[in-house]
Formats: C-alpha cells, sequence, structure tokens
C-alpha cells in the first residue's frame, strides 16, 4: 500500500482549503453524473474519474461532483448537469472523458456552457 | 458493460441504496481459474418472495420505469462463461451476491479495472457506508477498508480529489500483482 504517512500528509494540505470552503458556501458549483446500470454501461466511470482529475489540477476548491441514479434518458448516457451557484442547470449528453477538460475549462472557470456538448444541441441536430 | 469491475460498481449501487453501513467486497481468483466475487452488505435485505424474482429484467425497486438490468446484466456475463450467480438475502439482515465467472473461458470479460470502481463507490458515498475490498489469487492477497483510512484523514472527507486519487492509486498497485493476469 502507498504509505500511510503520505494520506497524512493529504490531509493536512486538505484541511486549510476546507475551512476556506466552509466558509464560503453559496458558492459552490456542482457537478453531477449519472450512475446508474444505464450510465455505467455507457462510460460514466471514465468520466467522473476525469473530473476529479481536472478539478485536482486546477486546484477548484468550490466545485463538487456527486453521483446520481437513472434520469430516464439512458439513450443519452454519460449525463452530466453542471450547475453554477445562482444559475440554471447546463445537462451535457454522450460525455467522454476528453470532453471534461474542455467543460471545465469553458464552464466551470469561465462562465460559458460549451454549447455543442449539451442536450439542447444534441438533441436538436 | 465491458468490464467485471463495471458490474461490481453497479451492483454496489443497490448496496448503498439498501442502507447497508458496512458493503464487504470480495475477488478470489483459485487455481482452477475460477473467479468469485462477493457483495456483502448489512442493509434492509429482501423478502424470500423479491429475492425469487429479482433476477427478472421486468422487476426494480424504482418507480421511474419497470425495467431493472442490473442483476440481468451481471446474470448473463457469468453465465456465458458457464459460471453464475447466486443471492442470498434476508430482511433486516443484508444481502450476499455470489457471482462466478470462468476466466479461462473465451467469453468472459475482462475484470477490468477495480481500482477505479472502488475510488468511483466511495466517492459517490464518501460517509457510510463503510466499504471493505479483499482479493485473492494464487499469487497473493490484499485487503483494503475505509474505515482504515477514515481514522487517519480524521475530518477530511474520503471524497477530496487528492485522497480518491491516493486511493485509485495504491489499489492500483496492490491489486494488479495479484489480480493483473485477468485484468485487460
Amino acid at each position: 500500500m502507498k504509505s500511510l504517512a503520505e494520506l497524512e500528509a493529504i490531509r493536512k494540505s486538505t484541511l486549510s482549503r476546507i475551512i476556506v470552503r466552509k466558509e464560503d458556501k453559496t458558492d459552490t458549483t456542482r457537478v453531477v453524473i449519472g450512475m446508474a446500470t444505464c450510465g455505467i454501461a455507457a462510460g460514466a466511470r471514465p468520466v467522473m474519474l476525469s473530473f476529479m482529475d481536472e478539478i485536482q489540477k486546477r486546484q477548484l476548491e468550490h466545485v463538487t461532483v456527486s453521483q446520481t441514479g437513472c434520469v430516464g434518458m439512458c439513450r443519452l448516457e454519460p449525463m452530466v448537469d453542471v450547475i453554477l451557484p445562482g444559475q440554471e442547470k447546463v445537462t451535457y449528453v454522450h460525455v467522454k472523458p476528453e470532453m471534461v477538460p474542455r467543460i471545465v475549462a469553458e464552464h466551470i472557470v469561465n462562465g460559458r456552457p460549451v454549447q455543442e456538448y449539451t442536450i439542447g444541441a444534441v438533441e436538436n441536430a | 458493460m465491458k468490464e467485471i469491475a463495471l458490474h461490481l460498481l453497479d451492483i454496489v449501487q443497490n448496496s448503498v441504496k439498501a442502507g447497508a453501513a458496512h458493503v464487504d467486497i470480495g475477488f478470489m481468483l483459485d487455481d482452477s481459474a475460477l473467479l468469485t466475487m462477493t457483495v456483502r452488505d448489512d442493509g434492509c435485505g429482501m423478502t424470500p418472495e423479491f429475492v425469487a424474482k429479482v433476477r427478472s429484467p421486468f422487476v426494480t425497486t424504482r418507480t421511474t420505469r419497470k425495467v431493472g438490468l442490473g442483476i440481468p446484466l451481471l446474470m448473463q456475463n457469468a453465465m456465458l462463461t458457464g459460471g453464475n450467480v447466486d443471492i442470498e438475502s434476508e430482511p433486516g439482515k443484508g444481502t450476499l451476491i455470489t457471482a462466478t465467472f470462468h476466466t479461462d473461458s473465451i467469453d468472459c470479460l475482462p475484470l477490468g479495472d477495480l481500482a477505479s470502481t472502488m475510488a468511483t463507490i466511495i466517492m459517490g458515498s464518501p460517509d457510510s457506508p463503510e466499504f471493505s475490498i479483499a482479493c485473492s489469487s494464487p499469487k497473493g492477497e490484499m485487503s483494503f477498508s475505509t474505515e482504515e483510512i477514515r481514522t487517519v484523514l480524521e475530518g477530511v472527507s474520503l471524497a477530496e480529489p487528492e485522497v480518491v486519487q491516493w486511493i485509485q492509486q495504491s489499489l492500483q498497485e496492490e491489486i494488479e500483482p495479484i489480480l493483473g493476469g485477468i485484468m485487460r
């Protein structure tokens, strides 16, 4: 096993940042990924890990990643909702790990949804 | 599903929804290439009547629709190799799912990325239940539990990206020498 000492170091470096985050709860962006049988079979697991990876790389403090069940549009999985504070949710469909860095950079960081990946663009095409 | 590890991810969601406090996962590969996957939880369990029909794709606990494919798909992939799926459950006590795969069958799925699956499972429910995983093969054995690392982390969530990455990497390193032969 990678050493528990390493985990202890992670704890220390994380703790200070958590305190900052708690003070400002209204500021949180939520990323919600469909993780039911349909989502998993369509490839949601690598998508989720890509989001974690990208968030860590960019040291984004106010972003949480969570999982949800099947929302009934299995043919559009993997689906990801991005909810910026105070804004309407944006739903991305047929998400692949390669699309994640762009969603994070353009939408989560810069506030401009990647229109071509959204449910509106795909469904009306 | 393209990996046995993805079936695990899917099946474990049911244990989480059943309100389990502990979910224990096992992968045992014996010297005749038979892989046994077990998922044991102490969640709400199922009545004998429900267990009897849970293998049907047209039975589900969800209310949005009348199909549930988690168990039927797992059964299909186990049975294609000559293996099977066994479900034992008791209301109030929990459920044990045992799936067997003959990994020397041409139709056997690769085990896949177990470390990513565990990282995803733990991320999805970082506070409870406690998860454990044990893997064994003629080459050796390993075990890991969230309980163990929670004490080290004291107050830091298991869903922190750094922690998830640590879990994924350390599991990868530990599982590879034991089950690496059937992963891809």
